[in-house]
């Protein structure tokens, strides 16, 4: 018999019937709630006559509908009854909420690292698509819907196939100036918005064992753009350093347990994956999209495509609609593109280390003339961390504005969007059509390019900035 | 409880753009409050059906006689990828959508369908293109027939294409099962794996902070 992957292990230690052939019901050890769905599928439980099954297993934060405005001035009307819902509901069922101003509230894929909800091993869900965040730290999560978000508050369970299993193996070491955030957004690049639907993606090589965990995060976060709704990284040193002393985190002898198991859990050498890709990263140059998928990506340095050059019909017909949408000229550089906007945030890249790099690139410098940039730390924790180190000083000095945190400009459902027409800078997942605002128009990409383009006022490389 | 779906004779509307997401299908901000069921099937598409003074966009296919009928879409690859929003598929349905017919969907969105009752059909981009160009053929006239009992689509020209789909949901969607109600039914099972759980894994289920 084969050896066995990350995936197959957690898999496996969570199955509590066999259902079918590649179906089985599964136990889900945490459950992540916010604003948006939240409420909603706690109130569709109770015109069910059912209870919430494990309250202990169940964590909620508002972070979707929440303006990220100083005193969270201009959260719509609906947005505050959503909030007040939430309240409500997780207290009925005595649900931990962690609410706006206390440390531990943010965006729901921040916190549950950043308070050791989320644990190597375990299996996380949340009525949202970027759950497979958590893998990063060698978690099974990924995003379910409505329904199913029912599901699990009711029965702590839910009906699962066994995905596909791809290896994504990052070999080489990372050039500077590149991140985590070009890495994943190369191998988009490379397999398509759908390489990776059915997969499981486990992230591994050299360059993903050197990555901190706030990169790998930023890894496993985009797995949903390649189609996968998991991705994760087998759980090293390195994880168990970030998780010892985060409040929920296992103790003492407790912890010595967990991490005893923890070892167990990466993939046996001999294990075999349904597809393997390499991606050699010391080819990879900071990443940024032209188009209306994550897929179209280039390097900084690049050329945004030019239909005319495809025979393919539907892929030139493809790139012309991304193209009329953004605005663009195709066979243009992409560098030195003209952008309004440009926000720093999202569960991508809102984390301490993203925001000291475009600190980094900002220190001294002042945002061009006629661009706002908006910086969104992830959660109270990080604001309060970022503010100790003075970081929110550097942006404000630079021009930037320094924000409460919540999901904001990255999915435009707060109020806070970016106008039609005008172009964003964005360290979020999605540059969809309407995305950050009807007709907005957004290049995805680090936050030091991010920041970059905002000092330029245009789309930049941040290699040419001189530190 | 999604409603049972077995047989559909119905006009079907070809979408045949890759990647459109579910942003795409229903905007977020139609989606934000507890009371949003019954409201979205006039958003779905919305950036596509609609000009940015708010009239109807006479190009697009669900704007246009005899396609506004459609019950059926045929969608091109990766249909339904990014948010898990279950909105995307309410909005839909809100719509007159019973079944869609593509080459690819994302996972989440895919699993969406199979909770209210829709059925998404997954076959190869041949048998996509060639119903596109049937139905095209026809100017939307020729109905596409489906039948989720024989696992079978029959095209406008008369031809008949099987498809796969997993048993179980196959099952679910022919009786309407309630997923919930029957999980619920294993009860002691779950209780029992936790049982077991909480002496091999006790970190997972001891989540009071003590300090
Ligand atoms: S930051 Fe954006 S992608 Fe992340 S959870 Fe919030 S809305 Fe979703």
């Amino acid at each position: 018999m084969p050896g066995r992957s990350l995936l197959q292990k957690i898999w496996d230690q969570h199955v509590i019937a066999r259902l079918s052939e590649d179906t089985d019901l599964l136990h889900i050890d945490r459950h992540l709630l916010h604003d948006l769905g939240g409420s909603r599928g706690l109130l569709d439980l109770k015109s069910r006559g059912l209870k919430v099954h494990n309250p202990e297993l169940t964590f909620a934060t508002p972070d979707h509908a929440l303006s990220t405005a100083p005193g969270r001035a201009g959260t719509s009307k609906i947005g505050m009854e959503l909030l007040a819902a939430l309240r409500v509901e997780t207290a009925a069922s005595g649900i931990t909420l962690f609410d706006v101003d206390q440390p531990g509230q943010g965006i729901v894929h921040v916190i549950g690292p950043e308070l050791g909800l989320s644990l190597p091993g375990a299996t996380i869900v949340c009525g949202d698509s970027h759950t497979c965040t958590h893998g990063g730290l060698g978690a099974l999560a990924f995003g379910i819907g409505s329904s199913e978000l029912t599901h699990v508050l009711a029965t702590q369970a839910l009906i699962q196939k066994r995905p596909k299993t791809m290896r994504a193996r990052f070999e080489g070491k990372l050039p500077l100036g590149v991140t985590a955030k070009d890495m994943i957004l190369a191998l988009i690049g490379h397999v398509g918005a759908a390489g990776g639907t059915g997969y499981a993606v486990e992230y591994a090589g050299s360059a993903i064992s050197a990555l901190p965990i706030e990169g790998r995060l930023t890894i496993c976060n985009l797995s949903i753009e390649l189609g996968a709704k998991m991705g994760m990284v087998a759980p090293d040193e390195k994880t168990f350093e970030f998780l010892r002393g985060r409040p929920y985190a296992p103790q003492g002898e407790m912890w010595d347990l967990a991490v005893k198991a923890w070892r167990e859990l990466p993939s046996d050498p001999d294990a075999v994956f349904d597809r393997e890709v390499v991606i050699d990263v010391e080819k990879i140059i900071p990443q940024v999209t032209w188009g209306i998928s994550p897929e179209h990506v280039v390097g900084v340095d690049g050329i945004i495509p030019d239909p005319k050059a495809v025979d393919d019909p539907a892929r030139r017909a493809a790139i012309e609609t991304a193209l009329e949408y953004m605005g663009l000229q195709g066979g243009a550089p992409i560098a030195g593109t003209p952008v309004d906007w440009v926000f720093i945030g999202s569960c991508t890249n809102s984390r301490l280390s993203d925001l000291r790099a475009a600190a980094e690139v900002a220190r001294g410098r002042k945002v061009a003339a006629g661009v706002r940039a908006w910086v969104v730390p992830g959660s109270e924790n990080v604001k309060r961390e970022a503010v100790a180190e003075g970081l929110d000083k550097i942006f404000i000095d630079a021009g930037f504005e320094w924000r409460e945190p919540g999901c904001s400009m990255c999915l435009a459902a707060n109020g806070e969007v970016v106008a039609p027409g005008q172009r964003s800078v964005s360290t979020s997942n999605r540059n969809f059509v309407g995305r950050q605002g009807p007709r907005a128009r957004t290049h995805l990409a680090s936050p030091a390019s991010a920041a970059a383009s905002a000092i330029a006022g245009a789309i930049a490389d941040v290699r040419m900035m001189g530190r | 409880m999604p409603k049972p779906f077995d047989k559909l004779t119905a006009t079907a509307a070809p979408i045949m753009r890759g990647n459109i997401d579910t942003d795409v299908i229903i905007r977020i901000e139609r989606l934000v409050g507890n009371g949003i069921r019954g409201t979205l099937g006039k958003w779905a598409f919305g950036s596509l059906r609609y000009l940015p003074d708010g009239s109807e966009n006479p190009e697009f296919i669900l704007n246009r006689e005899p396609y506004r009928e459609a019950e059926i879409l045929v969608t091109g690859p990766n249909f339904g990828c990014g948010s898990s929003r279950e909105g995307a598929v309410w909005s839909l349905q809100e719509r007159g959508i019973r079944a869609i017919i593509g080459s690819g969907f994302g996972d989440i969105f895919f699993a969406n369908c199979f909770q209210n009752g829709i059925l998404p059909v997954l076959v190869d981009k041949a048998v996509v293109d060639q119903l596109a160009a049937d139905i095209e053929a026809t100017q939307g006239a020729g109905k596409v027939s489906i039948d989720l009992e024989a696992q079978t689509i029959v095209s406008p020209s008369g031809a008949r294409h099987a498809f796969e789909i997993d048993p179980r949901r196959r099952e679910g969607l022919l009786k309407g099962l309630d997923e919930v109600a029957l999980t619920l039914q294993r009860d002691n099972e779950i209780h029992a794996f936790q049982a077991s759980d909480r002496t091999a894994r006790p970190w997972i289920h001891s989540t009071r902070i003590s300090a």
